[in-house]
């Protein structure tokens, strides 16, 4: 009950949450979340309001007429069966659509924003392979330009997320994962890891800062001005646990970091998407399990091969 | 149910009263169900080493660089001789009630047995000395040696298993007990068959020619 | 001399008093606490045993027995020592996070960390599990009209293992840490780069000894079904908890074997340099994620099916009416144990496969939501036209009813990938998946003792202290876990031991709120055993019916007997017992009696288990010389056991005759009661059937029934 009320209440404390989203990837979620709540209310309401009903009837000393071996009836034997059944067909039909049509893999646009994102413990590192410019635990978009992040992981297994943008996916070490979003507001978001991954898990967020084309624009060009940047050694000196408090900013990086680390890992594995040229390499990395198997490249976390 | 069609087909224990034969029934139902969990636990070992096999090679060797085919098919034929040894031993517990014929065939069936785990053995010490193919090489290797090591550790099990059911027929002779036993032992014996027919076809002979 | 040869890596360092003394802290002093309340309470165990004498009765008649029933209520007794700890880490973790807002709070990173770990290993492997085995062992065998399970000794050797890793997990409070890696230990994470040290070792050993010993109940139970029948007791006879124990058994089988398989591996990775699921070198941990749902996600199932049985056969004794579309639930429960195996990859939609994939998955899940709501409304159904009396069982049912449909809906919810990508690894999955097992599963279990416990003791709990238990627990429950699907939609992160947005702190004020409640609520149920125990005499119910029960085990004394049943019972229809009351041929005396084998006491399970604890803790300290000696000693107690000849004793028939007439006399002798007395002491055990009350005057007088016909 605390849960259908709780929907109902307003926002005001969902500062962090998916439910104010910032761009359209989490609006449909959200949507997709309230049309799958009310057609679950189908088959609960019934439950709410038939089983007090019962209850005072059929109570000993109530009006209901006992009938100690009734156990069976065509009717309503249909009705428990065929409502679920019902049910379920529109709610497998609206999954379908909103998984296909939501996936995290699918552009969202032409021409999008390339982030590289490392998950370290316990921060982020992104690399904006076009503008030449990383930062660590800051992650600044540009309003209205599709986003396509690109995930690895430089150590254990974590789960990134921006909940007022989009939701999250896993960041593997020597493989590759994506995330593509679009933010349709300016602002700061938080985004985090989800996964446990150490002392420092609690306090692994970092800041979204969604701007207009022009203030990133300008942004990537104060960065660049930065004195530091980041090389191999840097990366390296990045790997120890650690929380960062404030975020840096690196004028530029060693080309190609991205697809070094994945390869530090699976070594055959260097150029991301172009695959390799093993000879086992079938193009399946994920046969780990049948159902991990992929349709199409774009879907891979590519596995070490 | 009449007597005949409780007696179990691959025993026989005549002699005995209606209960044994309902008795029986149970335990070897069990061992069946046995099996089977323990057939999901290679199922799993199987499908384990289907993706290390492929995606796990790392810089390790791959399967056609390590394996010996010769060997292994000489430790198909030791396994299988094995089975059919012990199948005799049934034949000789089943219509003959004749111990020492019993005892022979698990001698066999256990030298066999012992040979298949000492070539294994050796496959090992050449892969590891020849190709330096331990399993910490790769995540291929490491599947690979808890596989067929799986497989091996049952085999050797089934050795020690053996040994005592030996000194169960000499002490006890072929009481209804001991047969239930020796039923079950034989059941084990050719399922670690049917597993060794699979790592032979999908490791080693998939493995070379791939 | 080298110590580490005898002590392996055990120093000093590692007992938990060592970090008090060295770095004194709060969170340190709850640590020390725990470990002193762990040694302490085993010390204080021993003493109490001495001090009364009673080692000798414990070992003759409990730790060595293979009786099913004792041993399911060691399972149970098991079960609840464990809950006791596991809540109160719970509760602990509450009060941390409630306390936490920006970096507040008592414990430390790393301790909050090993409470989420213990609690949810310990409530899932060893409350969980032993709660559903006990009652399985307990209950089933007398329903299908069996004398024991088809394998006395190896359900005992279960048992003992389970209670190993029990142990263990226990040891880990006083030596060394426990794993950070929670209940579901992933790698990486739980590999030796990045969690050295011997937590996750810990974790290894005790679930395995666990899953092993689950395993061997699986097909124990799975054997005595098809196996141990009444003469007469079809498979659509079967009571439908003997349904769901069974469909269990089935999922027990298949499911504990990938977890095995990834435990070991993990212990590969871990001791030998194995690369199964590690970074580089071949290692991938999907495959993990893979072995371990494999068998989480029917391990979901395993735990709830049971419980689905213990409602069936509650809400059809207290509304005295037979089930509402039997055959249906039956099917429901194959469709949902069968389906439960093509599911498992909902646990990681955010792995990275593609659409069609999670969608394929997610629309599997969804599909398990049909026979679940068909079972739920066959429940409802049944009340219809029945007369239902209020007792703590049902009205555990009705909570279970309302909050289980609300839980099936968020999991309906989490069943779509889009939904999951938001609110995955987040307090609103906590809330689900706590909201399908509290209600469900372990008030369902509470509901089984309040319903079992007069058959297993001969006499009955006290109703309003049982009442007074489920008002807090309900309440309390609803109050703990609801808020956390806010929080979750807000974005809260699980395990977690601290926030920095103090928007979730009034939740938390509510969810702690709760925590108290449900603490209040165990207390409740501790002190209605301990009073129903004072009060045996008033609440006795030694003729074995208190509930106008349906099912064969209502027809024997209670407790029952070590044969359970002087007679093979024979049956003819479905609510075999009650059919019988209705028919007035219950309580006949058999035509004749005869001698009863029955399984003598071993020390064998007990000496296995205490081995296969020494050679768990020799693994996790890596002391070598205990793990070759216990693992000898394991396999030799085995084969030494083979050669035993005399395991089992005779009851004469003789006996079994004289036990029996005098419990039927004893029911002769004694007025049924109607439901009106159900609650007083009147109710000793001799019921009126509901649907004869009209004609009662004859029996409430002392009649018995097969006279009046």
């Amino acid at each position: 009950m605390a849960g259908v009320t709780a929907l109902a209440m307003p926002c005001a404390a969902s500062a962090a949450g998916f439910l104010e989203p910032a761009g359209p990837v989490a609006a449909a979620q959200l949507s997709h979340f309230g049309t799958i709540s009310a057609l679950m209310l189908i088959v609960i309401v019934p439950m709410f309001v038939a089983l007090p009903l019962v209850l005072l009837r059929y109570r000993r000393g109530g009006k209901g007429t006992y009938r100690p071996d009734w156990e069976f009836n065509w009717g309503l034997e249909l009705l428990i069966w065929g409502i679920p059944v019902a049910l379920v067909a529109a709610l497998g039909t609206a999954l379908w659509n909103h998984t296909l049509k939501n996936d995290p893999y699918r552009p969202l646009g032409p021409a999008p924003l390339v982030v590289e994102v490392i998950a370290l413990d316990w921060k982020f590192l992104f690399l904006y392979p076009e503008q030449g410019v990383a930062t660590l635990d800051l992650l600044v978009l540009p309003k209205d330009r599709p986003v396509t992040l690109k995930l690895t992981s430089g150590t254990v297994m974590q789960s990134f997320i921006v909940p007022r943008l989009a939701g999250q996916i896993y960041a593997m070490a020597g493989m590759q994962t994506q995330l593509n979003l679009i933010a349709d507001a300016t602002g700061d978001f938080t985004g985090r890891n989800t996964q446990y991954n150490g002392l420092g898990f609690a306090t692994q967020s970092f800041t979204t800062r969604v701007v207009s084309a022009e203030d990133f624009a300008s942004w990537v060009t104060g960065a660049k001005a930065q004195p530091a940047g980041l090389d191999a050694a840097g990366y390296k000196a990045l790997l120890p646990p650690s929380v960062v408090n404030e975020p840096v900013i690196y004028g530029r990086f060693t080309p190609g970091l991205f697809d070094q680390i994945i390869a530090s890992f699976a070594p055959g594995m260097a150029g991301g998407h172009q695959g390799h040229e093993a000879p086992a390499g079938t193009g399946t990395p994920a046969a780990a399990a049948p159902a991990a198997a992929h349709q199409h490249d774009a879907h891979t976390p590519e596995a070490a091969q | 149910m009449s007597l005949s069609e409780r007696l179990h087909p691959g025993i026989n224990l005549a002699g005995t009263d209606p209960e044994s034969h309902e008795a029986a029934e149970e335990v070897l139902f069990g061992f069946w169900i046995f099996l089977m969990s323990d057939l999901v636990l290679f199922a799993v070992l199987f499908a384990t080493y289907a993706a290390m096999s492929v995606q796990g090679i790392a810089e390790g060797p791959r399967p056609a660089e390590v394996f010996d085919l010769t060997a292994a098919f000489l430790e198909t034929l030791l396994l299988l001789f094995s089975s059919f040894a012990f199948g005799f031993a049934m034949l000789e517990m089943k219509y003959r009630e004749n111990r020492r014929g019993v005892l022979g065939w698990l001698l066999v069936t256990g030298l066999l047995g012992a040979g298949f785990v000492g070539m294994e053995l050796h496959d090992y010490y050449v892969m590891v000395t020849a190709h330096g193919a331990t399993p910490q090489t790769s995540g291929f290797l490491s599947a690979y040696y808890l596989l067929t090591g799986t497989h091996a550790l049952h085999v050797s099990s089934g050795l020690v298993w053996m040994a005592v059911m030996a000194v169960q027929v000499v002490v006890f002779g072929l009481s209804p007990a001991v047969k239930l036993r020796l039923m079950r032992l034989a059941l084990f014996w050719h399922m670690l068959d049917v597993v060794w027919i699979g790592i032979f076809t999908f490791v080693y002979l998939y493995g070379v020619v791939s | 001399m080298n110590w580490e040869l005898i002590f392996g890596q055990i120093k000093w360092t590692s007992f938990v008093f060592a970090g008090m003394i060295e770095n004194p802290s709060l969170s340190e002093a709850i640590a020390s606490g725990a470990g002193s309340i762990a040694v302490l309470g085993a010390l204080g165990t021993v003493v109490l045993l001495t001090v009364k004498g009673w080692w000798v009765p414990l070992w003759r008649d409990w730790l060595t027995s293979v009786d099913h029933k004792k041993v399911g209520i060691m399972y149970i007794v098991l079960a609840l020592v464990m809950f006791a700890r596991a809540v109160i880490e719970a509760a602990l973790m509450r009060a941390q996070q409630l306390a936490a807002t920006d970096g507040g709070g008592f414990l430390s990173a790393d301790h909050f960390g090993q409470l989420f770990s213990t609690h949810g290993t310990i409530m899932i492997f060893f409350v969980a599990m032993p709660f559903i085995t006990g009652l399985m062992n307990y209950v089933m065998p007398l329903q299908i009209g069996a004398r024991d399970v088809s394998f006395p000794l190896l359900n005992a050797i279960s048992l003992m293992l389970t209670m190993a890793g029990a142990v263990l997990i226990m040891v880990s409070l006083v030596v060394g840490q426990f794993s950070t890696g929670g209940w579901s230990a992933y790698p990486p994470f739980t590999g030796i780069e990045f969690s050295p040290g011997e937590g996750v070792d810990y974790w290894i050993w005790a679930v395995s000894l666990g899953s092993i010993g689950s395993t061997l109940t699986g097909l124990n139970f799975a054997v005595t079904i098809y196996k141990k029948r009444c003469p007469g007791m079809s498979l659509f006879r079967m009571p439908l908890f003997t349904w769901t124990t069974l469909c269990t058994s089935i999922l027990m089988i298949f499911a504990m074997a990938p977890l095995t398989a990834a435990t070991i591996m993990l212990a590969l990775d871990r001791y030998a340099g194995f690369h199964f699921f590690t970074n580089g070198d071949g290692g991938n941990m999907m495959n993990y994620a893979n072995l371990f749902w494999l068998f989480g996600h029917p391990e979901v199932y395993i735990l709830i099916l049971p419980a689905f049985g213990v409602w069936s056969e509650v809400v059809a004794t207290y509304s005295s009416k037979r089930i509402y579309g039997y055959t249906s639930l039956v099917y429901a429960t194959m469709c949902i144990a069968v389906l439960s195996f093509a599911v498992w990859l909902h646990h990681f939609f955010t792995m990275g496969q593609s659409a069609n994939v999670n969608a394929i998955f997610g629309i599997a899940t969804m599909i398990i939501g049909v026979p679940t709501g068909v079972k739920v409304y066959d429940w409802l159904l049944t009340m219809v036209g029945g007369r239902i009396r209020l007792t703590t069982a049902m009205l555990f049912h009705i909570n279970f009813l309302l909050t289980f449909i609300l839980g099936g809906m968020t999991g309906v919810l989490l069943a779509n990938p889009g939904i999951d990508f938001q609110v995955h690894n987040t307090l609103f999955l906590v809330a689900h998946f706590h909201n399908m097992i509290i209600p469900g599963v372990l008030f369902g279990m509470f509901a089984a003792v309040q319903f079992w416990f007069p058959k297993a003791f001969g006499f009955r709990l006290h109703e309003g202290l049982g009442r007074a238990s489920f008002w807090c627990f309900a309440p309390g429950f609803l109050l703990a876990f609801f808020p956390l699907y806010w929080l979750g939609m807000m974005g809260a992160t699980r395990r977690t031991f601290t926030w920095s947005n103090p928007d979730y702190l009034p939740w938390f004020a509510l969810a702690m709120l709760g925590a108290a409640l449900i603490l209040a609520g165990f207390a409740f149920m501790v002190m209605q055993i301990v009073v129903s125990v004072r009060r045996r005499a008033e609440l006795a119910a030694p003729l074995g019916d208190p509930w106008d029960g349906r099912a064969l085990e209502w027809s024997i004394p209670s407790p029952p007997p070590a044969w359970n049943f002087a007679v093979l019972p024979q049956v003819t229809a479905r609510d075999a017992f009650y059919e019988a009351k209705k028919d007035g041929t219950a309580y006949r005396s058999p035509a004749a009696y005869e001698d009863i084998e029955v399984p003598r006491n071993t020390a064998t399970a007990p000496l296995i288990g205490l081995f296969a604890c020494a050679w768990a803790f020799g693994l996790v300290w890596h002391i070598w010389w205990l793990v070759i000696v216990s693992f000898v000693l394991i396999w030799a107690v085995v084969i030494a056991r083979s050669f035993a000849t005399h395991t089992e004793e005779i009851v004469p028939a003789a006996t079994v005759k004289a036990a029996n007439e005098a419990f039927l006399a004893a029911v002769r002798a004694t007025p049924g009661v109607t439901r009106d007395q159900e609650m007083t002491a009147a109710n000793r055990g001799r019921a009126i059937p509901e649907s004869l009350e009209a004609s009662a005057g004859a029996l409430a007088a002392g009649a018995a029934v097969e006279v009046t016909r």
